[in-house]
């Protein structure tokens, strides 16, 4: 009996170490849930803004000063949600770092970053380019396209949700391109609703049971 | 049962070199620094039982220049990878027949 217990433990160090030295899996739940939250308000405080110009300008095209005028409040929308989601994501996760024995930087962060990072820019210049060519309705789902596929991408470096959440935002963003003009709805569902139900399953999941998330630490103490 | 027991190899006792024969499986390359902040060991504790892994040939050194400083790294050998998957089927057996 005591030596099933010392095999079982050798396995669970075996499995830990594999997952710890090849996988970020300090990325906390909450950083999702916020992140959508912020998303959420960020898509709100844009129809709060664009509500009262709508009935006044729409019916003959944005004049120009008022175009100007909104791709700018666009951009700091947009940015505020981007960095509060940041500044949030990377609290919590070092907070979650440091109860589960990983640095925040360390090469598994870095490769998950870099995976993230490269069809998140190539999608980016791709909406730059559908900008170029005023192809504005097509601007929202291609942000959720690309957004799914940096996720499916850095899937292979941390949990293995994430994976889920990226083929949720490809297929969002592909429906959402026969409902040209929904653009912000879209943003809620897939930036908003969708990181916070993910959020929530990774946290239930992985931060609300301490005991499993400790495992690791186990045969020394 | 006894097979199995035999199957178990003594090298991966250790919980530190079972630990860096793990990491060292899923990943290409790890380095010193990285391996040390994975199992909360002291330098010279990784240090010896690196090279205990290394004399037995089932881990093998890298050492390259980052800059001005080596930067030193291992990798599995083709012998660690097998012996490693042996011992790690023992224990899966062992565990399953302990069930029953």
């Amino acid at each position: 009996m005591n030596e099933n217990t010392e095999h079982l433990g050798q396995i669970n160090e075996i499995r830990s170490m594999m997952e710890r030295s090849s996988r970020f899996i300090s990325l906390s739940g909450l950083s999702g849930v916020f992140a959508g939250f912020f998303a959420m308000g960020g898509a709100g405080a844009f129809y709060i803004y664009l509500q009262p110009r709508l009935y006044t300008d729409f019916a003959n095209e944005f004049p120009v000063d008022i175009k100007m005028d909104l791709i700018r409040f666009c951009l700091l929308d947009a940015t505020a949600v981007i960095v509060l989601s940041l500044l949030f994501a990377v609290f919590f996760t070092t907070r979650k770092a440091k109860s589960v024995g990983q640095s925040i930087w360390d090469s598994t962060a870095r490769r998950m970053l870099i995976n993230l990072a490269i069809p998140l820019t190539a999608g980016g210049l791709y909406c730059l380019i559908l900008l170029r060519y005023h192809w504005f309705g097509m601007i929202a789902p291609t942000t959720l396209i690309f957004y799914g596929l940096a996720l499916l991408n850095a899937s292979k470096y941390t949990l293995d949700e994430i994976r889920w959440l990226g083929i949720s935002e490809i297929i969002l963003g592909l429906i959402g391109c026969f409902f040209i003009g929904f653009g912000v709805t879209l943003w809620v569902i897939g930036f908003g609703i969708l990181h916070i139900i993910y959020g929530l399953i990774m946290y239930v999941r992985y931060e609300t049971k301490p005991k499993e998330a400790k495992y690791w630490q186990g045969s020394e103490d | 049962m006894k097979e199995l027991l035999e199957k178990l190899n003594k090298s991966f006792e250790n919980r530190i070199r079972l630990g860096i024969m793990s990491a060292l499986m899923v990943n290409d390359s790890v380095d010193f620094l990285t391996l040390k902040e994975l199992l909360n060991v002291t330098d010279g504790n990784l240090a010896s039982h690196l090279s205990a892994l290394e004399k037995i040939e089932y881990i093998a050194v890298k050492k390259e220049f980052v800059g001005k400083k080596t930067k030193t790294s291992y990798t599995v050998t083709r012998l660690g990878r097998k012996e490693f998957n042996i011992h790690l089927g023992a224990l899966e057996k062992l565990l399953k027949q302990n069930e029953k």
